[in-house]
């Protein structure tokens, strides 16, 4: 009878340390990887009892919000450069790595049936291009019926590291499209009609209810919704479609050890299967933090979404992180953050 | 007899203990009772203040003219309100137009047509419907309204208004639905039940033995509704009116849902914009220490202080209002 | 003797057909307003009710992408929050509304808070949001439900005090100074008798304004932000059922947009329940 006792005492014990030991964490930023922190929130939920509430508010936002040390973590597509790093006393690592899609909503056309380039997307975001018409978008797609109507551009609203990445591609495959427009997490979008949207789901929303419009998403966004998306042509000359092979092609052989704060941008990257507007998404961590216990719950968060959350991401079509990169962040970042 | 003319001649120690006693209670009751009402107005200078002290260096870097710049470039820095205020005033002005005239014919169908046993029921219909929260007017905008707007109405206003000359710049553009056009509409169904309201209050008030001399010599209801109703009530509808424009002015989910978010000045309605309240909701949560999060509590105080303006014009007419019925203000 | 032919019949016809158009848009005002505003609250209803089964009220908000899911954590939040914020306002509204008009008759300070009052009634949220963000949450440095309530606090408080004010002059001159006479002092009379006697407005007025807090938005965006999981933590980011609404609303995720509908039927109920009640219980005060 007592040791029936004593063996049911320790079996409520462990149930219940877990959750004794569970911390809370907020996290903020990106809407780029939303998804696929949330997925992993879940599962660390359930094996730790710790909550990670993140809060899908931008890029920008992320990076502000972390500034002003309202929430443990910052989470930004628009990586931080290090000398900002520095004087703020912050590491940054990248997470994961996922792609953005220019998505339309065109009647009658198919997912991946329009095949344009990084000069012709260029011209339709910067609005030299304005009707679905236009010859130039034409002449890439013999054969395909495309309805004329004009083009409603549909980008983001808030500071975002999507429309970072975004831009670089099209500033990196158009001089026209860099002088005119730039690159950064907030551009100013010459395009006549130009709808704005508030994080990944309000261009997603927005490109869905807009007739003849045309967006940019991370590809969970658009996979989901089963979004209409572009094929694009990639720097060997190929036309690829999204999907985490070719994001995985793009981010295969990058070397994030070798910018100091290891922001780096990867689009128009080479290789024959490459798709071009490929990305990673970055973790903003104070070296010195005031709250410790929850830092020291976000490292074993990431921890455990590098080593068990890969299938995880894969399912999403996001590509995890190299071992050999996690490796390197768990020696160099995550030991620079104090957290006793 | 005899001990209550001592009682009145001389309090005993007991009684004088009793009334020092009362006096510190009332003096505390006084006390407590003005500190809460002062803190409301703490309250409001405090936002003033406070709103004041963040908003300096974006107006001390750019002076008034900011309220007039039309720049609103986040990566250089340059900031101005022009593009936030005008779509706060189209709107709002757009929401005015459609919904003065509908109030007003509500206001009279409640007060002179409607049969009276219908009479409560419908008045009260009309306030609850004041009540509704306005992120269901957000959403029923972007999910109903939206998509009928673009395939129905935009085509058709731009095939007929849209072809009048000088006019028809208003209703040119892509049919995205969403813009500043739709964001009035909404506004204006989400201020019609309140100013409403508001005039219905105020008809109620007119003497009926005004109306029924105006009957007596046979003036048609339209003509009482006209020449007697509406001049005596004139301060209390404008005041009325102020308040649905104080509300349209501030209005931030039904707009935000609608309006397209896009820092552009644009000539057309059919254009998306953006108003200060929706600038403010998109935009708060990432804007960094400097000169962007400083145009935005900018562009705060200045909403802050149009509204806190329009709704002292609108307390100064309906107190007018008030005082003609006899009423202490 | 009359002659009728003094009425000049292009004058009366066209009088009388001034009349009929102008009651003619009357009525067809009438009906466009009812039209419309029967139109949204029906597609409310019927969005709405394609949302409501028990998992709505049990399930946690689910994560971008995952199936299904409840609103059980922005329904409990919205509770604490607003539940927090009455228990602020109430008092505070009811003793400034006793101030008003106990003490309003005679006093430059009443009068300018009166009028202050009147301002904060229908000053934008979202500034009031901003206010309580710069106040509150960037001073102690992280997003909490108490700055929610703060925000929440200062929308409802000039309901209350208003309402209280107006209810208070309602009570009959002639109860105080019975009380007066027979040496209450000042603040007996006040709680014991013209308190007592207004409770039932005083009511009225704590339900209006709970119902004008329920569906705020704004003033939470900045405050309380949102939480993905269940927390009863006032002292950190708490899920609330407008934000969540207009997270998931524009989102083009179907079980979010379901869930936002339902979490505004939710709303509108209380809402429209609270006026109701209110009502109802000011009502009875009159008769009874």
């Amino acid at each position: 009878m007592k040791s029936l006792f004593k063996k049911a005492l320790l079996i409520s014990a462990i149930c219940v340390a877990p959750a004794a030991f569970a911390v809370d964490m907020t996290g903020a930023g990106a809407t780029f990887p939303y998804p696929i922190y949330a997925k992993w929130a879940e599962a660390f939920k359930a094996k730790t009892g710790s909550n990670l509430n993140y809060q899908s508010i931008g890029s920008s936002g992320g990076i502000k919000q972390i500034k002003a040390k309202t929430v443990d973590f910052g989470a930004t597509d628009n990586p931080v450069k290090f000398e900002d790093l520095e004087k703020d006393g912050m590491v940054q690592f990248p997470a994961i790595i996922g792609g953005v899609v220019p998505v339309i909503n065109v009647d009658g056309v198919k997912p991946g049936e329009i095949k344009l380039d990084g000069p012709t997307l260029a011209d339709i975001f910067q609005g030299v291009i304005s009707d679905w018409g236009d010859k130039r978008i034409a002449i890439m797609n013999p054969g395909v019926k495309i309805p004329s109507g004009p083009i409603t551009v549909v980008t983001r609203a808030d500071g975002s590291g999507t429309t970072a990445i975004f831009t670089d591609y099209l500033a990196k495959t158009s001089a026209l499209f860099r002088d005119a427009v730039g690159s950064g997490a907030n551009v100013k979008w010459p395009a006549a009609s130009t709808v704005g949207g508030k994080g990944n789901e309000g261009v997603a929303a927005n490109v869905t209810r807009v007739k003849n419009s045309v967006g940019y998403v991370e590809y969970a966004y658009a996979k989901k919704n089963k979004m209409t998306f572009i094929s694009l042509k990639n720097k060997a000359g190929n036309f690829v479609a999204p999907d985490d092979a070719t994001f995985a092609a793009a981010a295969a052989g990058t070397d994030w050890a070798k910018v100091p704060g290891m922001g780096t941008f990867i689009t128009d990257a080479s290789g024959a299967k490459s798709w071009p507007i490929t990305g990673a998404s970055f973790i903003l961590l104070y070296k010195n933090p005031e709250n410790k216990a929850a830092a020291a719950e976000v490292i074993k968060f990431f921890d455990f979404a590098f080593k068990d959350g890969k299938k995880m991401a894969e399912d999403l079509d996001y590509v995890p992180m190299p071992d050999v990169t996690t490796e390197f962040i768990r020696k160099n970042v995550f030991t620079k953050v104090i957290t006793k | 007899m005899t001990e209550s003319t001592q009682s009145h001649a001389m309090p005993t120690p007991q009684a004088l203990r009793i009334a020092k006693l009362q006096r510190v209670q009332d003096f505390l009751f006084h006390g407590i009772t003005q500190f809460f009402a002062l803190s409301v107005l703490i309250a409001l200078l405090g936002i003033i203040i406070s709103l004041s002290i963040n908003a300096w260096p974006a107006l001390h870097t750019f002076g008034p003219a900011f309220f007039f710049t039309q720049e609103w470039d986040v990566v250089n820095g340059e900031f101005g309100g022009l593009i936030a205020i005008y779509g706060t005033v189209v709107t709002s002005v757009i929401a005015l137009l459609i919904a003065v005239p509908l109030s007003f014919g509500i206001a009279v169908f409640l007060t002179e047509l409607c049969p009276t046993p219908l009479r409560r029921p419908l008045g009260t219909a009309v306030e609850l419907l004041a009540a509704v929260p306005s992120i269901i007017y957000g959403m029923f905008g972007l999910f109903i309204f939206a998509p009928l707007f673009a395939e129905y109405i935009q085509p058709a206003l731009a095939a007929t208004l849209g072809q009048i000359p000088g006019l028809g710049i208003l209703f040119s553009g892509a049919f995205n639905g969403i813009g500043i056009l739709c964001a009035g509409l909404i506004l204006a169904m989400m201020i019609l039940p309140f100013i409403a309201s508001v005039m219905r209050d105020v008809f109620e008030i007119v003497p009926p033995v005004l109306k029924e001399s105006a009957y007596g010599i046979g003036c048609t209801t339209w003509e009482v509704v006209k020449n007697v109703v509406l001049p005596y009530t004139k301060a209390g509808v404008i005041g009325g009116v102020m308040l649905g424009l104080g509300r349209a002015l501030g209005e931030t989910m039904a707009v935000t849902f609608v309006i397209g978010n896009a820092h552009r000045l644009s000539p057309s309605l059919f254009a998306p914009g953006t108003s200060i309240a929706s600038t403010l909701a998109n935009e708060f949560g990432e804007a960094e220490a400097g000169n962007h999060l400083s145009s935005l509590f900018a562009l705060a105080l200045a909403l802050f202080i149009i509204t806190f303006i329009v709704l002292a014009f609108a307390k100064w007419m309906l107190s007018n209002m008030e005082r003609k019925q006899g009423l202490k203000t | 003797m009359n002659n009728s032919s003094n009425i000049d019949p292009a004058v009366f016809s066209r009088r009388k057909r001034a009349n009929k158009i102008g009651l003619a848009l009357s009525v067809g005002a009438m009906g466009l307003g009812m039209v419309f505003l029967l139109w949204i609250l029906s597609v409310l209803f019927f969005k709405g009710f394609a949302a409501l089964d028990l998992s709505l009220f049990t399930a946690d908000t689910p994560a971008p992408g995952s199936d299904g899911g409840g609103l059980a954590n922005a329904i409990v939040g919205s509770l604490m929050l607003v539940g927090c914020c009455t228990l602020i306002s109430t008092p505070i509204g009811v003793l400034a509304g006793l101030y008003l008009s106990e003490y309003g008759d005679r006093s430059r300070i009443a009068s300018i808070t009166r009028f202050v009052t009147d301002i904060m009634l229908s000053a934008p949220s979202i500034v009031i949001g901003l206010f309580v963000y710069a106040f509150v949450v960037a001073q102690v440095r992280h997003f909490s439900g108490w700055a929610g309530t703060i925000a929440l606090a200062l929308i409802a408080i000039p309901v209350v005090v208003r309402t209280t004010e107006n209810m208070l002059r309602l009570v009959p001159g002639s109860l105080r100074e019975a009380a007066y006479a027979l040496g209450t002092p000042k603040w007996k009379v006040a709680f014991m008798i013209t308190l007592r006697a207004a409770q039932s407005g005083i009511m009225t007025g704590i339900l209006l304004s709970l119902a004008r807090v329920s569906g705020e938005t704004a003033p939470l965006l900045f405050t309380a932000l949102n939480n993905q999981f269940f927390s009863t933590n006032m002292n950190a980011p708490m899920a609330n059922l407008p934000v969540v609404i207009f997270q998931f609303a524009m989102s083009p995720y179907d079980n979010w947009v379901n869930l936002a509908w339902g979490g505004a039927l939710l709303i509108t109920f209380a809402v429209l329940a609270l006026n109701i009640l209110a009502r109802v219980v000011f009502r009875e005060k009159v008769q009874g």
